[in-house]
């Protein structure tokens, strides 16, 4: 800006530096301007000579200095130096954006005795060298960034870091295998976990699985002997059933309340002996089997089931229904069976949460065309894995789902739901290819005379191992189409296929005894319920949001939580592990400290002014805020307050500040023109 | 006219607009200068009396950058924001004070290039408006 002088307004300290508020004190400020060259990045664009003229300028600038890199150990040295030999009060440092160097610059202020809250960050390199072209443009925008930061550092106010102590428990939601593995990676360095799992056993998705790619091991084989470690071991107290109700608090002292759902049987006298399960004649819907088959009032999900006991449905139980039946507790020799049971709430208190809330498949109903709800024959990848499971309703033997019969001909349809941003999900969820070629395979394994065809869009296999698996399909004789599936629907007993080959440029029609949809993974809509309820991001799509993309990808933003599995974007088992392994590794380093840091640029209040009238409260989405009834004053829990500055704006009378960001401080950053 | 440069203060959220400033640094995207950032912690944050003293003041605009819908930091500011300018801007528009001298936008940490866009845009309407007649009405 041309006309710009460069000149300092309204930031000599207040007369009534006495205020309850603002007590800084009143002598005039002492500032040291330190401007970084960054090597060419900022001085190459930004005139240094006649920043360094303009700024020392400035009212309150007492001394102004630049080297080539700041941030180098010289250039730290050289504030350090010049806070003890100028007798400085406040730093600014002109340099990067302050989520790059503004701890680093913090912290050598701190080494040479000064409050490191009273060091500020000019950011000229990312917002204003690289950004603009012209070299006088960008010195005066440079010079009136470093005035404005300078109206802000000496409004700060010197602040201690808080700390709050550390709950050495951590709580996993979600006892899948991602769960599983925080579980017993934070287990076995020797910390408490509680593990919250929505079903009546633990293993999740993996446990309906019949063979993993791509190297064609049991699911169940590889995942029972993880399941059993949970299952027994000391420090892991596992909770299914049961779901979270509500968590309070803030990181490293939070407090869950777990709603237990009535079981009906009592865990402690049952031996999982399985008598109930013969003689009980109510039926219902089958999560497990995927609808495949009907399950019975009284269940558990799988024979190898962990805890191996029941539970009963009360919705299909014809004794809760109907007052008529008590089979079960007729059969059972130990008198486990307990009608009256209710849900009991179970209150924990952990420091760390991990949220390994997995994934569920897209409502393939939603896909008209797709025939699904109509056509009995068009069933999904779980459901297929059902069929393949030595575990499953048929024992591993493919029959298809209308007749029973054995499909000679199976056409598989990939993206079905998945990067489709008409009806489905826009993203690719990532482990369709590689469960298809396999299904297609074991199915082969099982019908030797079988036909597949695959109609895909894409083949992705970007893993170890992953590309070879896919060559294995397609050198085994399995058909790949590449087009997109318009229709599917039932002509006498066979499905029929309307899908197009775009290498060959044509429509084709397959004739099928089975189709297997390949849907798309979403997040699992307990998750996203609890992520709102925990206030914890998602994405657009329901998934949880990591804190960085890249380089904190099991954190998220809210301190205290981190992130395992499909809950967070769909994955595969390996990757699964890995990054529930990861989160462990996050919540044991922060059990490895013995208190946590905790910003200190929270609200206050001034209690000279405040009447209490509630706003502050009502407008914290963190409850740090609580107005005492009687006393009606409000107060400030500052370990739950995470410094949004809402409240501050929210009160009519001026009595709640956001510190080191005071309405003072703003009104004179605004007045720089 | 043809030397007037408007000036724009700017409020950027820490989280996603502050950070989509950075990023449209770091890919070297050029945007006209006029803007002055104030990093705030949320758009939450800004109370509407900041924007009233900076018009005030001698800004030709104001700028309010957050996280989009559904994807603030802290959980709801950015609604809070949003609730806040509908208000302000209908009384701006009682008073006839021109409202389209205060833009709030959603850029997130990811959009860097409509940051760019964007201050460049809001340089232009402004440039194209003329000064801010604010300060002046205040000479008594």
């Amino acid at each position: 800006m041309p006309n710009d002088e460069c000149r300092l307004t309204g930031t000599q300290p207040p007369a009534d530096a006495q205020s309850t508020i603002d007590n800084r004190q009143s002598k005039i400020p002492r500032v040291g301007v330190f401007v970084c060259h960054c090597g060419i990045n900022i001085a190459g664009v930004v005139k240094i000579p006649e920043l360094l003229e303009r700024v020392g300028t400035m009212s309150g600038v007492v001394v102004t200095k630049d080297y080539k890199y700041c941030c180098s150990d010289p250039g730290q040295q050289m504030i350090r130096d010049s806070i003890k030999s100028d007798k400085l009060d406040r730093v600014i440092v002109a340099c990067c954006s302050p989520t790059l160097h503004e701890t680093t610059f913090r912290n050598a202020c701190g080494e040479a005795g000064l409050n490191p809250y009273l060091c500020e960050i000019a950011n000229i390199r990312e917002q204003c060298a690289w950004v603009t072209a012209d070299k006088d443009e960008a010195t005066t925008k440079a010079c009136g960034i470093v005035r404005t930061t300078l109206t802000k550092v000496v409004h700060d106010q010197p602040l201690e870091a808080l700390t709050v102590p550390i709950n050495k428990r951590a709580l996993v939601v979600g006892a899948g295998i991602a769960g599983i593995q925080a579980a017993l990676d934070i287990a076995n360095a020797g910390y408490e976990v509680v593990l919250v799992e929505k079903e009546p056993s633990i293993g999740g998705h993996m446990a309906q699985l019949s063979e993993t790619f791509p190297t064609l091991d049991c699911s169940q084989c590889i995942l029972t002997p993880r399941t059993v470690e949970t299952g027994r071991h000391p420090k892991i107290r596992l909770m299914t059933y049961s779901e979270i109700d509500s968590v309070s608090g803030y990181v490293g002292n939070f407090k869950v309340k777990v709603r237990q759902k009535a079981r009906y049987v009592d865990f402690k006298t049952c031996t999982g002996c399985g008598a109930c399960l013969e003689k009980c004649p109510g039926r219902t819907e089958s999560w497990f089997e995927r609808g495949l088959v009907r399950g019975k009032a009284i269940y558990r999900l799988l024979p190898q089931a962990v805890p191996n006991r029941p539970v009963i449905d009360a919705k299909a139980c014809i004794y809760l229904t109907k007052g008529k039946c008590g089979v079960c507790a007729k059969v059972c020799p130990t008198g486990a069976i307990r009608y009256d049971d209710t849900d009991k709430f179970v209150e924990e208190e952990v420091g760390a949460i991990v949220l390994a809330t997995g994934y569920e498949l897209f409502d393939a109903t939603k896909l008209g065309s797709y025939g699904v709800g109509r056509v009995p024959d068009v069933i999904d990848g779980l459901a297929f894995e059902r069929l393949l499971s030595a575990s499953g309703p048929t024992s591993g033997d493919v029959k298809r789902p209308s007749d029973g019969k054995v499909p000679k001909k199976i056409v598989f349809v990939q993206c079905a739901g998945s990067r489709d941003s008409t009806t489905g999900m826009p993203y690719c969820s990532k482990i369709c290819c590689m469960y298809t070629a396999k299904q297609a395979i074991l199915y082969r394994h099982r019908v030797h005379d079988g036909q597949a065809t695959i109609c895909y869009i894409d083949v992705r296999t970007p893993g170890k191992g992953f590309e070879e698996f896919y060559k294995r399909a397609t050198d085994d004789g399995i058909q790949y189409l590449r087009g997109k599936v318009s229709k599917i629907f039932r002509e006498g007993d066979k499905v029929m296929v309307w899908a197009s080959d775009t290498l060959a440029g044509r429509k084709v029609e397959l004739e099928a005894d089975m189709v297997v949809l390949a849907t798309a993974v979403v997040a699992n809509p307990d998750g996203v319920a609890l992520a709102r309820k925990l206030k914890t991001q998602i994405d657009a799509h329901g998934f949880m949001t990591e804190a960085h993309p890249k380089l904190r990808p099991v954190e998220t933003l809210t301190a205290g939580f981190f992130l395992a599995g499909c809950g967070q974007g769909p994955k595969d088992i390996p990757e699964t592990v890995a990054q529930a392994s990861a989160a462990a590794a996050k919540v044991l380093a922060m059990f490895g400290n013995t208190r946590l840091t905790h910003s200190p640029t929270t609200a206050e209040v001034d209690e000279e002014i405040c009447v209490g009238c509630g706003y502050c409260e009502r407008t914290c989405a963190y409850d740090a805020v609580k107005v005492d009834p009687a006393r009606k004053k409000a107060a400030v829990n500052a370990a739950l307050c995470e410094g949004c500055g809402a409240c501050a704006v929210a009160c009519p009378s001026g009595a709640m500040t956001h510190k080191n960001f005071t309405k003072k401080a703003i009104f004179e950053m605004a007045d720089q023109f | 006219m043809a030397d007037y440069e408007p000036k724009i203060v700017g409020f950027l959220c820490n989280w996603c607009t502050y950070a989509g400033a950075d990023l449209a640094g770091t890919s070297r995207m050029q945007y006209p200068p006029n803007m002055r950032p104030i990093r705030v912690m949320c758009s939450g944050a800004v109370d509407s009396v900041y924007i009233l003293r900076a018009l005030l003041e001698g800004a030709d605009g104001v700028f309010m950058g957050g996280c989009h819908p559904g994807d603030c930091h802290y959980v709801s500011g950015n609604y809070k924001a949003r609730r806040r300018m509908v208000l302000f801007n209908s009384v701006m528009q009682s008073l006839g004070l021109e409202s389209d001298r205060v833009w709030l936008r959603w850029i997130s940490a990811a959009e860097g290039r409509k940051f760019a866009d964007t201050i460049t845009e809001m340089t232009e309407h402004l440039q194209k408006k003329g000064p801010s007649p604010f300060k002046e009405k205040w000479e008594v």
